[in-house]
């Protein structure tokens, strides 16, 4: 996909917002933003961004190409809607944001160790396997991502809400033996296989 | 009037019966007042009790003295045709600003008592006003610029049926407007230009009967009065013809700020920097020719365009413009839909600091938006040309913080650069002053526009930033010379859709002046006042204070160098009865006597009574109001307090409060309007001069060998309803506390 990566970037012109238009889910909305900076006072997690949305936006506008694409910002979207709830301009900025960093992950720009974005692609893996997402495989994967010994320390903090998953049936302590997928695994794997042409083929980027 | 005959009426209503003696009330009013006939009657002023009244008028009763509510209720009721009335507030601020209790009872008696001697006292030195016999009748409407808020103001007096003369000094009407391509949008949905219809505009002024359109003139001599203006109209290199005319809207538009002022911004370096008249210019060149817009230079079409908002405005370092000019960000989002009509692939971009967009605007934000402008905010360091006739703009932008920003490879720069007010002579600036500031327009222009023969000067005052406005709260359209009024952006900062709305306003305040003026009337604020000041000659020291404090260019002088009333220019403040000081100047119901004689007739309490006596002078706008609502809303203040209304701070004579401390008062307060730059005063000055006149006062008291808390003023506000009697109260505490004046009982 490098080859799609053909900077173009050049300061204050549309072409990058025209990119972004064109990809990203939502991008047509860029443009409307006002700059009032009430998406970025409303997240919750607002302060941990290196670039809040509204800056995002107005970086999208400076043509600032590498910078957007390669920031961590849109992966620390948690999806509380806040931002689109009180928008008054009404963009909606949460889909905006998952847009950028899905675009972001199909150039290859997006940051490779970004935990949101190794997550997202964990679940992802997981849930198409076998159709169903495998509980305890996936916080087991997700503890021990960065090794044995940080995977225990997770997992021991978390041990509380583990036992108390356990007790009411929510987990199944053999998934990793008995794990059942959904009825016809196949046929999923064609459908998301389809739906992967299609999307491609809309957003150029078919092979 | 020879035989005065005074009728003293007390009114037991409102529960003036129960909280008052009204029998002694008359008592006081017929031994001491001297009133000739005195009557109570339960409700006075219902039906039974005008006629009460009027039939004693009918007998010979010519001053009437009403007991009752305060003059600002039952005005209707209690007018009499050709009697001087005084009212008494015994309501609002007697048994309403008391408390209801046994042990006040006596205080609100005394204090009721006060004033009905007040009353009476006021009600023998005064007469009925008779309309001024000067008073000029001509209804025609003086429109003074034909661009689109003068033909508007022209077309709105004509269609109320007054005749108009159009003066432009251009060969054809239409004003800038005419040089526009199209317009910011006026009508649903705002989304996009719209024609400027100017042409239909012209057209419907042209052809209507009763406008008469003088072109390539100009008002060269200007002289008289509301109702009896004299107009000298000068056609270029052509006759001069005088015409009269009974009121003057002027709506002299504005000037675009000068772009070479602007080197910073490349102005003059490249043919493809413009400012916004230059680029509607471009876009009418254009589409004349069915052309798509080019560069100036080179021809090349158009790709990219930058527009730099608040060029040499809101500044701050004080060498542009300080103001914003409200209309410039929707016209640059205006001049960008130009180029998005002609090809969406054209960069636009607007680089402001903070968007403004009045009216509609905020649609047509969003449209343009949509059409995919760009907007930057940044704050523009500078634009630098290239060889190839391209620009580079530097700017911080403010929302990345990025203050080496560059925007490069732009084909045409556009400068937002404010509307200048085409106000004529600054006539507060002297005309050798050097150290003017270049913004202020005074020293822009020195071609005055209506060539007043007014001793204060050719032009009409400038309020702030030369725009010709006089009350930026409640008055608009109104300037500082009665019967002239001025619209559009000459007035203030503002686009069309503003300028004619505007010119429909002066047109009306137009017609009431011409109205007005006809009968002999006041024009706004005092509006159908009878009174007019009138001086005694023999008086007179010919010290020119009335001609020069007079906040309206009333006065002018005569042959022998006395002061030359024009009533008709009067707006009946006082002023100039508050600046004399030899107390010549007075109204037939409002003169230093009347007054005087009503701070005279209290009954002062000697040194022992331990009843102090504070005169309250009451600005009858805002002050006066403020006291009678604080006596509506039940709250209380001292019953030691005896309040006189005055028309403005402005006409208070210093010999009151000289008077009033000689006559054993303990105390004076001056309530007024707020002075300065955001003042309220409803007579611009009224409030300035008596803070001024004031600041003097230190001097007579040292001479009076009192305390400098014996005399206090105050600002209050329409509003203050519960600060007024809180001020009483304090200052009534002070003055228990300096102890009682030394001067009672001589």
């Amino acid at each position: 996909m490098s080859d799609l990566n053909t900077s173009m970037v050049e300061q204050y012109r549309n072409n990058f917002l025209k990119e972004v238009e064109a990809n990203v889910e939502g991008g047509t909305w860029v443009k409307m933003c006002m700059q009032c900076g009430v998406c970025s006072g409303s997240c919750p997690l607002g302060p941990a961004w290196e670039h809040p949305p509204q800056e995002l936006f107005m970086m999208i506008r400076a043509g600032k190409r590498e910078e957007v694409l390669k920031s961590e910002s849109m992966w620390m979207c948690t999806s509380c809607y806040n931002c689109i709830v009180r928008c008054p301009r009404e963009l909606p900025i949460t889909h905006i944001m998952h847009g950028l960093a899905n675009y972001a992950h199909r150039l290859g720009l997006a940051p490779k160790m970004n935990p949101t974005r190794r997550f997202a692609k964990m679940f992802w893996n997981n849930l198409v396997k076998s159709g169903r997402v495998n509980e305890i495989e996936l916080s087991v994967g997700l503890y021990f991502m960065d090794g044995f010994k940080t995977g225990v320390a997770r997992a021991w903090a978390m041990k509380d809400i583990g036992l108390g998953m356990l007790k009411t049936g929510r987990l199944n302590p053999f998934g990793f033996l008995t794990h059942k997928g959904c009825k016809d695994k196949r046929g999923i794997h064609r459908m998301l296989k389809k739906a992967r042409e299609i999307e491609d083929r809309r957003k150029g980027l078919a092979a | 009037m020879t035989d005065m005959k005074i009728g003293a009426y007390v009114c037991q209503g409102c529960g003036l019966g129960e909280r008052l003696d009204t029998k002694a009330l008359t008592m006081v009013a017929q031994k001491e007042g001297k009133a000739h006939v005195v009557r109570e009657h339960e409700f006075l002023c219902n039906s039974q009790g005008v006629a009460m009244i009027q039939k004693d008028i009918d007998e010979g009763v010519n001053r009437v003295v009403i007991g009752a509510c305060s003059r600002r209720a039952k005005a209707e009721a209690f007018t009499f045709e050709n009697v001087a009335v005084a009212r008494v507030n015994l309501r609002e601020q007697v048994i309403w600003s008391q408390p209801p209790t046994d042990e006040a009872r006596e205080l609100t008696q005394e204090m009721a008592a006060d004033y009905i001697r007040m009353g009476c006292a006021e009600a023998k030195k005064i007469v009925a006003p008779t309309p001024n016999a000067a008073h000029g009748t001509n209804k025609r409407i003086l429109v003074v610029g034909g661009g689109v808020t003068g033909m508007t103001a022209a077309l709105e007096s004509a269609r109320a049926g007054y005749e108009v003369l159009l003066v432009e000094k251009a060969p054809a009407l239409g004003g800038y407007m005419a040089s526009l391509y199209k317009r910011v949008p006026s009508r649903e949905p705002f989304a996009d230009p719209q024609p400027t219809d100017i042409e239909a505009l012209v057209a419907a002024v042209s052809k209507d009967p009763k406008i008469t359109v003088h072109l390539n003139s100009r008002t060269t001599r200007t002289s008289g009065a509301p109702g009896q203006f004299s107009v000298d109209i000068t056609a270029e290199s052509g006759p001069t013809r005088t015409e009269n005319v009974g009121a003057i809207v002027m709506a002299t538009g504005f000037t675009p700020y000068d772009a070479s002022r602007l080197p910073e911004f490349g102005y003059g370096k490249s043919p493809n920097i413009l400012d916004q008249a230059g680029l509607e210019a471009l876009a009418r060149s254009a589409a004349a020719k069915g052309e798509p817009m080019r560069r100036p230079s080179d021809g090349k079409e158009v790709q990219s365009v930058a527009f730099i908002q608040c060029a040499g405005q809101r500044d701050a370092s004080g060498t542009h413009l300080k103001y914003c000019s409200g209309h410039c960000c929707n016209t640059s989002m205006k001049q960008a839909m130009y180029f998005k009509a002609q090809n969406p692939n054209i960069d636009t971009a607007i680089i402001y600091t903070d968007l403004r967009t009045p009216g509609n605007g905020e649609d047509f934000y969003r449209s343009a938006q949509t059409k995919g402008v760009i907007f930057t905010k940044g704050k523009v360091q500078s634009v630098a040309v290239n060889g190839d006739g391209s620009a580079s703009v530097h700017f911080h932008d403010l929302i990345l913080d990025d203050k080496a920003a560059v925007m490069k490879d732009v084909d045409l720069v556009v400068l937002a650069t404010g509307q200048v007010p085409n106000s004529g002579v600054n006539i507060d600036i002297p005309p050798d002053a050097t150290d003017v500031p270049v913004t202020e327009a005074g020293k822009v222009q020195s071609v005055s526009v209506l060539n007043l023969t007014y001793r204060q000067g050719p032009d009409v005052p400038q309020l702030k930033y030369g725009f010709t406005d006089s009350h930026f709260i409640c008055f608009p359209y109104e300037t500082r010379r009665t019967g002239i009024y001025t619209a559009g952006p000459v007035r203030r900062p503002m686009d069309i859709t503003q300028a004619v709305e505007d010119a429909t306003g002066a047109a009306l305040k137009a017609i009431q002046a011409v109205e007005n003026a006809g009968l002999g009337r006041a024009a706004h604020p005092r509006s159908g006042d009878l009174s007019f000041p009138t001086f005694r000659r023999e008086g007179c020291t010919q010290c020119k204070r009335c001609t020069v404090e007079c906040p309206f260019g009333a006065i002018d002088e005569d042959e022998q160098r006395y002061p030359q009333f024009n009533e008709g220019r009067c707006r009946r403040c006082g002023t100039c009865m508050g600046a004399c000081p030899v107390r010549v100047i007075s109204f037939e119901n409002y003169s230093v006597d009347s007054v005087g004689s009503q701070i005279k007739a209290v009954d002062v309490p000697d040194e022992f009574s331990e009843k102090p006596r504070i005169l309250l002078l009451a600005c009858e706008n805002d002050a006066y109001p403020a006291l009678d609502m604080a006596g509506v809303s039940g709250h209380t203040s001292s019953a030691f307090v005896r309040t006189i209304p005055v028309r403005c701070l402005g006409s208070v004579n210093m010999i009151w409060i000289t008077d009033a401390l000689n006559s054993g008062y303990d105390g004076v307060m001056l309530m007024g309007c707020k002075h300065g730059d955001d003042y309220q005063c409803h007579f611009v000055k009224g409030s300035e001069l008596a803070s001024y006149r004031m600041s003097k006062i230190d001097d007579t008291l040292q001479n009076l060998n009192l305390e400098k808390d014996r005399v206090r003023v105050l600002e209050v506000a329409i509003s203050d309803i519960a600060r007024v009697p809180q001020f009483i109260n304090e200052y009534a505490e002070k003055i228990q506390e300096i102890g009682m004046s030394p001067f009672k009982g001589f």
